[in-house]
């Protein structure tokens, strides 16, 4: 319990001084000219209440004050025009959460299914058509098999749609009409079109692309962890007391495989929050990774910063619950312990 | 049996034994006994590893494949970088050789009704009615600068005949009109006589209702007025052609004497004329229009600026590497030396810069850098940031692994010096591994460089050279129509990222024996 608390802490700690330098980097480029939009005067005032005209240290005292008391972590400027950043980000959160989830569930079952059977099967033509695809899919950058996707099954064969549709085309497609599309858009209470068949139709093809690299990456660690325990002496004795080789394999080689794989599966799953920049980019998924790239072209600072914290967060959370879980799933592991 | 002798009652006789009643059990020298074999050095034990693992050796074949390409293509190719000609932006590949056999001839497959086989076929027929007095078809198909190459089939759908036709693309794009000074015609001219190749052909009647297009020059022929249907002019009249058995009516402009004209006066000093756009282009560049690769959408040569983004890519991989091993190295092998609070200081250090995301280190460098070092020497320094830590804490590993051993105290206690124990002693045993991590640096810089350069995050347009992620990015709008100008950069990324990665995976087995198999 110690060790977790000790270990919360430094994450904090590193993702003070990660927000300090990045904060002070971004407030030393040139500052974002103010607007002359409809909303002058408010912007102004948010201007002035973010203290955008003293030095650097006071706004960043300014900014850590308004996190603490109100989690208040800037304006968007030019994305969604002065509204907060925290809302920016989550609510570009469903998409990629929606994507990466499917992706998710389709993948790992696969991976682990493929790298078991690779395993199980080692040294035989099997295991080397499985090595060698997970080999091709490691390696090919995920925008190219994107487009493969995209060329055969969209304009070869038509079967699914280029790009992830948009709402407004999902609800008429539900057999909504249109003012009952409008409003539950200008409600903001979309999931039931997120999660939608005509959608999960439209997202099929980012889901495909997103899975292939997980399912190798899973196929190839599984095969490698699973090799490793069925060599193992204890194996040699459970064979020997007389279990079968499904017996054997099952109750103790894949458990202690389970060790190392299963941190790794619930650090992903973890990790997907953060959506994929690529994918996102070439399927038009309205994500968490768009958004990253939106704000770097429009030089939107507060969103920039906060979705570079976020990112940051969810990198340290997912190292941290991968050490934590170790020690649960098999308590002779501490990490860090000497 | 062996006699045991008590230590402290060792008889008189033994301790006293005179010294000429000892003597040397072996004359000459003592001397261990030669090895028979040769030795075997750490590194040809590797070498001889790892050409044992064909798939490595082919991937190592294919990476230098891949290097030679990128460094003899800009030598032996007519076009650099920076030349573009966008009249051929979006072509197909197109050489010489392999036309041939049928491949890589630049033709696409297309359909065409009576009206624009006309047009097409007409380009060609124009092309053979050098002088103006009028060619016919089968002059024009079998015209070498003729668009249509083959005739694949004729088909009737809905009461209206159609046929498929290999079009030269290049050729497809037949004649232009172009506004020159009188200097530059002569000069046109004279070229014309030099090589024997017409550029200048006969100009077209613009003002006349039967011309369709004035602005197009490929119609020469006679149309329907508004229409594209080609005609006959009769007395007063016109009637339309039967294009299987009648020949097209040129359209041309005659002077007073019913000779052709092949320029047009506007204004003073300059001419308007008609080319051959092939033609045209030879005379400009003294060359065929042949890409092996194809040309992109601001018409650039893909082979060229492919091998260029190669390089670029590569060269920006070893830099980082090569750095990434220096500063990592140090760092590690300081961190692991003294161990203690330096340790753990520099950990923590290392530590906040690894959980940095990448993708913000890389965007904050460009937004602080690029404008002043350009952008690949920011990407470099955001590579160079955070890309150590990977080296520093495995040679830190192999550092705390080997500082305690004997041999190193042995040679402390002769008194070798901190920094030679750290270089001569321990650095050697983490050659391996360091080795290994720094050519797996490679293919990840190449990956993100492409992925960054894809995403626009870092931008390497224009003339001054490309990035493979460019190319893919650029190509991303017209992939249903020209898969060809996403094909060979993803192409090339692909077979990079694979071999590297299997070449990798070759060293390590090479290199640690005991690993092989185990992924990390």
């Amino acid at each position: 319990m110690k060790y977790i608390i000790k270990r919360i802490l430094l994450m904090l700690m590193t993702l003070f001084i990660i927000m300090t330098i990045s904060f002070v980097l971004i407030k030393m480029l040139q500052p974002e000219v103010p607007a002359t939009g409809a909303a002058v005067e408010t912007e102004m005032a948010r201007r002035r209440a973010l203290g955008y005209d003293k030095p650097i240290l006071v706004q960043y005292g300014i900014y850590l004050r308004n996190i603490l008391t109100k989690w208040d972590w800037g304006t968007s400027w030019k994305i969604d025009y002065l509204s907060d950043a925290t809302e920016v980000l989550f609510s570009r959160m469903a998409p990629t959460l929606i994507v990466n989830i499917y992706a998710f569930i389709i993948s790992v079952p696969l991976g682990i299914l493929f790298g078991i059977y690779a395993a199980l099967k080692k040294n035989k033509w099997q295991d080397y058509l499985i090595s060698t695809g997970v080999m091709i899919f490691v390696s090919v950058p995920s925008f190219v098999y994107a487009f493969l996707l995209q060329y055969f099954f969209y304009y070869k064969l038509g079967w699914f749609p280029s790009t992830v549709s948009s709402l407004y085309d999902v609800g008429i497609k539900m057999g909504l009409g249109q003012s009952e599309v409008t409003a539950m858009l200008a409600s903001g209470d979309t999931l039931r079109l997120w999660l939608s068949w005509p959608m999960f139709v439209s997202m099929v093809l980012p889901v495909m692309a997103l899975s292939f690299g997980t399912i190798a990456g899973l196929a190839r660690f599984t095969r490698a962890e699973l090799t490793e325990v069925l060599t193992s002496d204890f194996m040699l004795l459970a064979r020997a007391k007389g279990l079968t080789r499904a017996q054997a394999t099952i109750r103790h080689a894949l458990k202690n495989a389970m060790v190392p794989i299963f941190p790794m599966i619930i650090s992903e799953f973890i990790l997907i929050m953060s959506g994929s920049l690529v994918i996102e980019q070439i399927f038009g998924i309205p994500g968490v990774g768009k958004l990253y790239l939106q704000s770097i072209n429009l030089l939107d600072y507060d969103v920039f910063l906060f979705v570079s914290m976020f990112y940051t967060f969810i990198g340290l959370v997912g190292s941290l619950v991968i050490d934590m879980s170790y020690g649960i799933i098999d308590p002779r592991i501490r990490m860090g312990e000497r | 049996m062996n006699k045991v002798v008590d230590i402290d009652n060792v008889p008189s006789e033994i301790l006293n034994i005179p010294a000429q009643k000892l003597r040397l059990a072996e004359r000459g020298e003592l001397h261990d006994e030669k090895f028979e074999t040769k030795p075997i050095g750490y590194f040809r034990d590797a070498w001889i590893r790892f050409r044992k693992n064909r798939s490595s050796v082919v991937a190592a074949m294919i990476i230098l494949a891949i290097i030679l390409f990128a460094l003899i293509v800009p030598l032996i190719s007519p076009y650099d970088v920076s030349f573009s000609v966008t009249t051929y932006s979006k072509k197909l590949p197109r050489t010489k050789l392999l036309s041939k056999i049928g491949i890589f001839d630049g033709t696409k497959v297309r359909e065409r009704n009576d009206n624009a086989y006309a047009y097409t076929v007409g380009i060609g027929v124009g092309a053979a009615d050098t002088d103006g007095t009028g060619a016919t078809w089968e002059e024009g198909l079998a015209h070498e600068l003729s668009p249509a190459k083959r005739i694949i089939r004729e088909y009737e759908r809905e009461g209206k005949r159609y046929r498929d036709i290999a079009i030269d693309v290049y050729l497809e794009v037949g004649f232009r009109y172009y506004s020159v000074t009188d200097e530059e015609y002569e000069k046109i001219r004279a070229w014309e006589n030099e090589t024997g190749i017409q550029v200048l052909y006969p100009m077209v009647d613009t003002h006349s209702e039967f011309c369709y297009d004035p602005l197009d020059a490929n119609y020469w022929y006679k149309t329907k007025p508004g229409r594209m249907e080609p005609i006959k002019e009769t007395d007063f009249s016109y009637r339309e052609i039967d294009i299987d058995t009648e020949q097209l009516e040129p359209n041309y402009l005659y002077d007073k004497d019913g000779n052709v004209r092949f320029y047009q006066n506007i204004g003073t000093n300059m001419k308007k004329i008609r080319v051959l756009y092939y033609n045209y282009y030879r005379y400009l560049y003294g060359f065929e229009p042949y890409h092996l690769f194809g040309t992109d959408a601001s018409g650039y040569d893909i082979c060229v600026r492919l091998a260029d983004g190669v390089r670029l890519s590569i060269m920006l991989a070893v830099f980082v590497s090569a750095i990434n091993f220096v500063i990592g190295g140090v760092y590690g092998a300081i961190e692991g030396y003294f161990g203690g609070t330096a340790d753990l200081i520099m950990e923590r250090i290392a530590d906040i810069l690894y959980n940095m995301p990448f993708m913000v280190v890389v965007t904050l460098f460009q937004l602080h850098f690029a404008n002043k070092v350009g952008p690949i020497m920011s990407l470099l320094f955001a590579f160079v940031t955070t890309g150590w830590i990977g080296t520093a804490s495995r040679i830190r590993m192999q550092f705390y692994r080997f500082k305690n051993s004997e041999y190193v105290y042995a040679a402390r206690t002769l008194g070798a010096s901190d920094a030679r124990l750290m270089l001569r002693h321990i650095f050697p045993n983490s050659l391996g591994t360091i080795i290994t991590s720094s050519v797996m640096v490679i293919p990840g810089v190449i990956y993100s460089e492409t992925m960054l350069s894809f995403l626009g995050i870092i931008s390497l347009q224009g003339d001054k050279g490309t990035s493979l992620g460019t190319m893919i990015s650029n190509a991303q709008a017209s992939l249903t129509q020209f898969p060809h100008m996403m094909f060979f950069p993803a192409l090339i990324i692909s077979l990079l990222m694979i071999s590297f990665n299997l070449f990798g995976n070759g060293l390590r087995d090479a290199f640690n024996p005991s690993l092989r198999g185990v992924e990390d």
